[in-house]
C-alpha cells in the first residue's frame, strides 16, 4: 500500500496505524494524525491504513 | 502570585527550549536559573527518535512544561496540534500560537479567540499568545482562557517592551487574570521592567539562547525578575521631573 509518512511516500505492508508505527520503527512516545485529523493513541490499533493517506507522526522538540 | 490554572509557580521565569548551542547547556540553563517553566513543541519524528532523548531530558528537570503550537496559521492546524501536544506531553497546558503576519509574528487574534474556544470546550487550559488589545482580551476570557500572554515584541527580536503603556493599561483591566510578557525581551532590564508592572510571569527564549554565555544570561533573567516582582511588591515611588533633596535640610551646618 502506497502512503505518505511525514511528507515522504513510503511503501508499506501495515494494515493498521498502529502497525504502521511499528513496521517504520516509531516506537516512541510520539502522536499521530491521519489525513491532517488527529489520531489518539487509543485508536491507532482499529485505525485502518488505505491507499494514499496522508499520515503525520510528530514527537517532542525543543520550543519557545 | 496569581496561579495559572491552578498552579501556583515557584518563580515567574518560563523558559524557552529553542536554539541552544547544545543540549547540554539547554539543561544547564534550566537547572542553574532554575526556571519553573520550560515551553516545548512538536516536529516529525524520525525513526532516530530525536523526540525521545529530547523529552526524557526535559522530564527530568522536573519543571512544569508548556507545549505550543508554533508555526500554525489556521485554527484547525492549531487545534489539532494542541491535542497531539497534549498525547505526547500529557498535559492540559497548551501556549495557543497563532500567527497571523509573516515578518513581524503577530498573533491572528480573530482566530485565536476561535481556536481558544474550541480547546477550552476540549478541556485543554489555554496559554493565548496574543497582543496588548483589551478587547481581544476580554474576548479570550470570554472563550474560557484564564491566562493572559500579551507580547512584549516581536518573536525573536529582542526589543524589550514596545508598549508599557498598554501592558500597564491590561494589567490594570484585568486585576485578577495571570498575565505573563511573551516574546520580545532581550534584556533582564526589560524583564524587570514587565515584572515592575505587576505582571505574573516572563516568557523568553532567543535572549538567554542565543546569548554568548546562556546560561549565565538565564541566570541573570531569573535575578532581574525576581528583583521587579519584589520592587511591585514594594510599591514603588511616582517618578517626577523635578529633584526632591533626600538628605534633611534641618540642622544643616551654617558654614556659608
Amino acid at each position: 500500500m502506497k502512503i505518505t509518512l511525514n511528507g515522504e511516500p513510503r511503501d508499506i505492508a501495515a494494515t493498521t496505524l498502529a502497525d504502521l508505527l511499528v513496521e517504520c520503527g516509531l516506537n516512541g512516545r510520539v502522536a499521530t494524525a491521519v489525513n491532517e485529523v488527529f489520531v489518539p493513541a487509543a485508536a491507532r490499533e482499529t485505525h485502518a491504513m488505505k491507499d494514499g493517506d496522508r499520515i503525520e507522526v510528530l514527537g517532542a522538540m525543543q520550543g519557545g | 502570585m496569581r496561579a495559572f490554572y491552578g498552579t501556583t509557580l515557584a518563580n515567574p521565569l518560563m523558559l524557552g527550549t529553542a536554539q541552544y548551542p547544545s543540549p547540554a547547556i539547554l539543561e544547564a540553563a534550566f537547572r542553574e536559573s532554575g526556571a519553573s517553566v520550560a515551553t516545548v513543541s512538536l516536529r516529525r519524528e524520525g525513526a532516530d527518535g530525536a523526540g525521545q532523548t529530547f523529552w526524557s531530558m526535559i522530564r527530568d528537570l522536573g519543571v512544569h512544561v508548556l507545549p505550543n503550537t508554533a508555526g500554525c496559521h489556521t485554527v484547525k492546524e492549531a487545534v489539532t496540534t494542541a491535542h497531539m501536544a497534549r498525547e505526547i506531553f500529557d498535559t492540559p497546558w497548551i501556549k495557543l500560537e497563532l500567527i497571523g503576519h509573516t515578518d513581524s509574528l503577530q498573533p491572528e487574534v480573530f482566530q485565536l479567540v476561535e481556536a481558544a474556544t474550541v480547546l477550552t470546550e476540549d478541556g485543554f487550559q489555554v496559554f493565548p499568545y496574543t497582543t496588548e488589545d483589551l478587547i481581544v482580551g476580554e474576548r479570550l476570557l470570554a472563550a474560557g482562557c484564564e491566562v493572559l500572554m500579551p507580547w512584549g515584541a516581536p518573536i525573536g527580536s529582542g526589543r524589550g517592551l514596545n508598549n508599557p503603556y498598554a501592558l500597564r493599561a491590561m494589567r490594570a483591566e484585568f486585576p485578577d487574570v495571570p498575565l505573563v510578557v511573551d516574546a520580545g525581551i532581550g534584556l533582564p532590564s526589560h524583564a524587570a521592567q514587565a515584572m515592575e508592572l505587576g505582571y505574573d510571569a516572563v516568557l523568553l527564549n532567543t535572549s538567554v539562547a542565543r546569548a554568548g554565555d546562556p546560561v549565565a544570561m538565564a541566570r541573570a533573567m531569573m535575578g532581574a525578575v525576581e528583583a521587579g516582582a519584589l520592587a511591585y511588591q514594594a510599591d514603588p515611588i511616582e517618578a517626577r521631573d523635578m529633584a526632591e533633596a533626600s538628605t534633611p535640610v534641618i540642622g544643616k551646618a551654617f558654614l556659608t
